[in-house]
């Protein structure tokens, strides 16, 4: 039977493009400042504008309206975003447009911050990390953002710039929703800055894909672990996850109880069992709420593992 | 590795570096996105944002305001389709149906559906413009999944259907099950009281796509003269000829398409999309106009293949297979025409069962039209026959390769629409996957399983014609119609020099464009290696017995004393009277002129295809990942005539087959919108997510050939879906009966997550 | 539409040409270059058809505007080799039929080039790690990765 009801439903006008269709790249400025006070200025014309670093993420975005601006401000040209190295203090400074690869081969950064290389190695092909940055993996602000987990068991902090100054936040405050940041239009991030790691610990990031590169993260996990001196029991841990919230999350209880406990099986599975319980993903076409929610509490035992081989390691 | 001695061929059997190598390697090779041309301007096309709705409406005013847009085309802009059946391509196609597919009508019956298009100097200028098109839509309720579309209460794609009925009344009422067909044969319900044990299942599998790395493209220039040039990317120049013949309701004499290089089609490349649309905004516009889609078209808008319902019962008696009884239902996606009849055609192929009810289902659902992938409808269909022979070899403490050995289909034996084999070697794919070094190995450790699967095409003849010219220096120039996705230009080359007796290097061989050779079909139904070689053995027989005639005047002896061999033409009498290819070639202009072999078949003769492989998976129990540790294929590929290629077309196969078996999915929400049109979520397996693929090739010569030749391109896709599932079962003690095996599915079936 | 003036090193030819910000490297290359060998099939960083050395870096030409290689150097496909001297690589991949359809071909020898350029010795794991940015449909990879090894084999004498 033809059902009428259904096949005389309501016409829908529509005025102008439909907005669940693409959007066509509409035309912008492009703009290359070569210092940080001629990039504020850029920020302050009264233009709409984006910030260009490694692009692999923005340059999909505006070709498909996703996002759209006046001016695109490219930050390859001014040079402390572009460097990174080690302070006297032990802290490791990242521009925040250096692109990945330049990073992750840097052979003092894989000795003393493997858990960063976790995560930068793995963002995109290769081809993606020739330009893809920190600073772009984080303003981006999604989710499942393969360095904001990293970052955040790393305990990193991050400069951020504008006209009237600079202040710092810590990375985990960065987010405020799925592909939202909090910072104002006249401001940008310079610098990453991850402290020095105390004695005896070790950190480690891992996500799960279902394909072994290429993927975006169906849950991912960081993790930090400090031992005492004997190494036979936890003085301190940092736990973070990935893709299953609308933000990246701290598990702040299940590194709380892991404090003062003896590192193993079952201390880590009881912490698993705690993060999975700030997990509160949504299900699509990367994963439902069940897996990711169990994900996330598989993943915190592995990073948790990892992190105390790297911490035993660093004894 | 080659199972079995071939003839001794000089040619066939060997590597060469391919005609089209060189160009391919250093980027100079013109594929259609490549096409350049004065004064060419680009089209974009707006496309709708529902998947089922009626068009009230189109105002194109804002969009031809824009600076530089110079051409906008609707479905007004086109001819009148007429609702007529035509051949035109793999199968019959509606003219109506085709021309509403390209640019719809009255309906949009999928999101991504065509509707208007826009022609300007720059593709982000058309695409501006485009997005100006303001169109008035009645939404209507989709219906996407193939049981809902069957209810009688789905909501319809189109009021006047009615299912047809093979050989019989159907009910007359609108429906969107296109049709009905049904196999059957012997007594099933007999054979099911008599057997040791009976077991029945369900199966679904969701729609997925040939994932070719070229999207769709088309480039038109309506000439002066009235004449309409196409340069397009295509399994079949000829095809795109007739199918823009009948939509533009034009002479096919006025259409000249040049088939461009082709960056994969695995059957996808058979219908037309584009190439309408840029002919009339090139109409329009009076400019050439080049359309190129983006890769959300191509999953949005080109045709993938069928999602799929199968239920099967199956009854073993001892070591046979004794009854099938199994209903298939396959989505047609927004028009009809799945390959639902294949699927229930090739499903029990491998095998001789005596008894068997099939009843397949061709339904439309409000996603793409869907067209060819590589076996088409094999995949889904075998996906469940071989878990069903897996599982009762399980239950009844069989070896599985044991059982299909025991039931293996060979010569003589009768397929469910009464084909009778001739020789194949099905029986042989099992014997040496019983015998290869992957299933004589034990596999070990936790978490691990093998699985076994066979598979079956039939492949295709159909129409091809060649052309072979001798040049003065020897060479020969071979004119071809089909267009070379995967190194035809060699495989043809080959036989043409095995039959010539020259060296491959002196075969020249060129794709032709319509105008320049007559008719070929598709580049599919892995036939051109097979058909288009007997054209071209045909034609070599032809410049054979040319030269022979040609010697006869040089060496002044009757023709009769004269045979061709090794290359050139000598004497039964005298030994030294020999003239090479190369001498009677360059004296052509003194003994009658051009010499010149042409072949034209409908080839019979078709070699069917078999496959058998082997899987070991490794299946982590927390995640529910999947890793293959080892894969080997063996297939019957009748004769290697490039074993490189033949190897190639396996391994790529089987890296299809895997993905479909492990992630790939068509994703959508309840309103019809794909949310995984990108190859970031589309997950096609990468070089990091496959192992070496080994291949064990058994030729048992196809005896329609010559040389032996059989198709090899499709059959390898059909066992690793099945093959996969059934290593996964070893690995995890889980069945999984649902595509895609993902991690997702794993987790919830073995850590009953909900 | 306004275009701005870039300067830049392609294939060792200095080269100018004008562009409009939002047109990516691709598109310059393709539509305003006739560097037609860089291909697209994604347009958004999953495939690697389009892969191209900026500044001896691989990269996806889809993902950089042409305005931003201003002053840089661009290697693509055309500048590999020719048919008369070919990359290895390319001799390697014409030998082992590690291609079909051809069209991921270019970025496959670009990508491959930029590891080898790299690590002249990978093994098979890490030649599929670092080449899981292309995508290839046709051939499974396994011609392609022996290629990519064989290729590695053939360049050694050269580098002694």
């Amino acid at each position: 039977m033809i059902d009428r009801a259904r096949v005389t439903a309501q016409p829908v006008a529509l005025l102008g493009p439909n907005p669940t269709l693409r959007m066509p790249v509409e035309a912008f400025d492009y703009v290359a400042p070569r210092s940080l006070a001629e990039a504020y200025a850029h920020l302050g014309n009264g233009r709409t504008s984006l910030l260009l670093a490694g692009g692999t993420d923005v340059i999909v975005q505006l070709r498909e309206g996703r996002k759209r601006c006046d001016q695109l401000i490219d930050l390859k040209h001014i040079p402390e975003l572009m460097r990174f190295g080690f302070a006297p203090d032990g802290t490791l400074e990242v521009g925040a447009a250096a692109p990945l690869a330049a990073l992750y081969e840097d052979a003092e950064v894989l000795r003393r911050v493997p858990a960063l290389v976790d995560a930068a190695s793995i963002i995109g092909g290769t081809a993606i990390q020739s330009r893809a940055s920190l600073g772009g993996n984080l303003c981006n602000a999604s989710p499942a953002a393969d360095s904001s987990a990293a970052l955040m068991v790393l305990g990193a902090r991050l400069l951020i710039g504008s006209a009237s100054g600079t202040r710092e936040l810590p990375v985990e405050e960065l987010f405020a929703g799925p592909g939202v940041n909090t910072l104002q239009p006249s401001e940008l991030l310079v610098q990453v800055r991850i402290p020095p790691q105390p004695p005896r610990s070790g950190a480690f990031y891992l996500r799960f894909i279902p394909r072994n590169e290429m993927d975006i993260a169906v849950a991912s996990a960081g993790a930090r672990l400090e031992l005492n001196a004997t190494g036979d029991r936890i003085e301190g841990a940092r736990i973070a996850l990935g893709a299953v919230g609308p933000t990246p999350l701290m598990a702040k209880a299940a590194a709380e109880a892991l404090a003062g406990e003896v590192p193993g099986e079952e201390a880590f599975a009881r912490a698993g069992e705690l993060a999975a319980g700030v997990a509160s993903p949504i299900t699509d076409m990367r994963g439902s709420v069940a897996q990711r929610k169990r994900l996330a509490s598989v993943l915190t035992v592995r990073a948790l593992r990892g992190a105390l081989q790297r911490a035993r390691e660093a004894r | 590795m080659a199972a079995t001695e071939h003839p001794s061929y000089k040619v066939i059997g060997t590597r060469p570096v391919r005609p089209d190598g060189v160009e391919k390697v250093t980027g100079k090779a013109q594929y259609g996105a490549d096409v350049r041309l004065p004064g060419m301007i680009h089209g974009k096309i707006l496309r709708s944002p529902h998947a089922h709705a009626r068009v009230l409406s189109i105002d194109t005013s804002e969009a031809e305001k824009v600076p530089g847009v110079m051409a906008v085309v609707t479905r007004a802009d086109f001819p009148v389709a007429e609702d007529v059946v035509q051949d035109l391509g793999e199968g019959a196609v509606s003219v109506k149906e085709l021309s509403d597919n390209v640019l719809a009508s009255d309906k949009v019956l999928y999101r991504g559906h065509a509707v208007a298009a826009v022609a300007a100097t720059s593709p982000h200028i058309a695409e501006e413009a485009a997005g100006r098109i303001r169109v008035e839509y009645a939404v209507l309720p989709p219906v996407l999944a193939v049981r809902d579309a069957m209810r009688e209460d789905a909501p319809l794609l189109d009021e006047q259907r009615v299912t047809k009925e093979m050989g019989g009344q159907g009910s007359g009422r609108p429906s969107n099950v296109a049709s009905h067909l049904r196999f059957a044969g012997g007594d099933v319900e007999a054979a099911f009281a008599a057997a040791d044990e009976v077991v029945e299942r369900e199966f679904t599998t969701k729609m997925v796509h040939q994932g070719y790395i070229e999207p769709q493209n088309s480039t038109a220039s309506w000439n002066a003269d009235g004449t309409l040039t196409i340069w397009t990317s295509t399994q079949g120049a000829f095809v795109v000829r007739s199918q823009v013949a009948e939509v533009l309701r034009l002479p096919v004499s006025q259409i000249r398409v040049i088939p461009m290089e082709i960056g994969g089609g695995f059957g996808g490349k058979i219908p037309i999309y584009l190439d309408p649309v840029a002919a009339l905004l090139s109409k329009k516009s009076g400019r050439p106009v080049k359309i190129v889609m983006s890769r959300t078209d191509v999953f949005e808008a080109t045709g993938p293949t069928s999602g799929s319902y199968i239920r099967m019962k199956m009854a073993r008696k001892d070591d046979r297979i004794t009854a099938v009884q199994a209903t298939l239902a396959y989505e047609a996606g927004a028009y009809p025409g799945s390959a639902v009849g294949a699927g229930a055609m090739t499903m029990l192929s491998p095998y001789n069962i005596e008894n068997f009810v099939i009843d397949a289902y061709d339904v439309c659902v409000n996603k793409p039209k869907t067209s060819a992938y590589r076996a088409p409808g094999a995949p889904a269909a075998a996906f469940a026959t071989e878990q069903m022979i897996d599982e009762l070899a399980k239950n009844a403490k069989l070896d599985p390769l044991e059982l299909r050995l025991k039931n293996s289909a060979h010569e003589g034996t009768r397929m469910v629409n009464g084909a009778v084999f001739p020789r194949i070697g099905a029986e042989e794919t099992v014997r040496a996957a019983l015998t290869s070094p992957h299933y004589r190995s034990p596999i070990e450790g936790p978490n691990r399983g093998r699985g076994v699967a066979s598979g079956f095409w039939f492949n295709a003849g159909l129409q091809s014609s060649v052309v072979a010219s001798a040049n003065s220096d020897g060479t020969v120039n071979l004119i071809e119609g089909s267009t070379d996705i995967g190194g035809t230009r060699a495989s043809l080359a080959m036989q043409l020099a095995e039959t010539l007796g020259l060296p491959f290097e002196a075969v020249r061989p060129t794709v032709a464009d319509t105008d320049s050779i007559s008719y070929n079909d598709v580049t599919g139904g892995s036939r051109v290696t097979f058909a288009s070689g007997l054209a071209v053995y045909e034609a070599g027989q032809e410049l054979r017995k040319e030269m022979v005639r040609r010697a006869a005047k040089l060496l002044g002896v009757d023709e009769a004393e004269l045979v061709y061999e090794d290359g050139g033409v000598q004497s039964t009498r005298d030994a030294t009277k020999r003239l090479r290819f190369s001498e009677i070639a360059a004296k052509a202009g003194q003994t009658g002129g051009p010499i010149a072999g042409k072949g034209a078949v409908q080839a019979r003769g078709v070699g069917a295809a078999f496959g058998t492989h082997v899987v070991d998976v490794e299946v982590d129990p927390e995640t529910g990942k999947v890793q293959i540790l080892r894969y080997t294929a063996v297939q019957d590929v009748g004769t290697a005539v490039h074993p490189s290629y033949v190897e190639g077309q396996i391994q790529g196969g089987v890296a299809q087959g895997v993905g479909w078996a492990l992630n790939e999915e068509y994703y959508y929400d309840e309103s019809g919108r794909l949310l995984n049109a990108s190859y970031l979520d589309y997950r096609m397996p990468t070089a990091l997510d496959l192992p070496l693929i080994e291949t064990v090739l058994v030729e048992v010569p196809n005896p329609g050939h010559p040389y032996g030749v059989r198709g090899v391109g499709e059959v390898p896709i059909v066992p690793p879906l099945a093959a996969v599932a059934n290593a996964i079962a070893e690995a995890t003690g889980h069945r999984f009966r649902d595509l895609p095996i993902s991690p997702r599915r794993i987790m919830e079936e073995t850590q009953g997550l909900a | 539409m306004a275009r701005t003036y870039v300067q830049a090193t392609i294939n060792g030819v200095a080269t100018d040409f004008l562009c409009e910000p939002r047109q990516s490297l691709l598109e310059v290359l393709r539509d305003e270059l006739g560097l037609t060998g860089t291909k697209e099939g994604c347009n958004n960083g999953n495939c690697g058809a389009c892969s191209v050395l900026l500044n001896g870096r691989l990269v996806n030409a889809c993902c950089v505007l042409g305005v931003e290689i201003d002053g840089a150097e661009v290697t693509t496909i055309e500048g590999i080799g020719n048919p008369d001297r070919l990359h290895p690589l390319q001799q390697a991949f014409l030998e082992e039929a590690a291609l079909q359809c051809g069209v991921c071909t270019p970025g496959f020898i670009v990508s491959a080039k930029a590891l080898l350029d790299k690590e002249p010795h990978p093994d098979e794991q890490r030649v599929r790690y670092w080449l899981a940015g292309n995508l290839c449909r046709c051939t499974g990879y396994d011609k392609i990765v022996r290629a990519v090894l064989k290729a590695a084999d053939d360049m050694e004498p050269a580098r002694q």
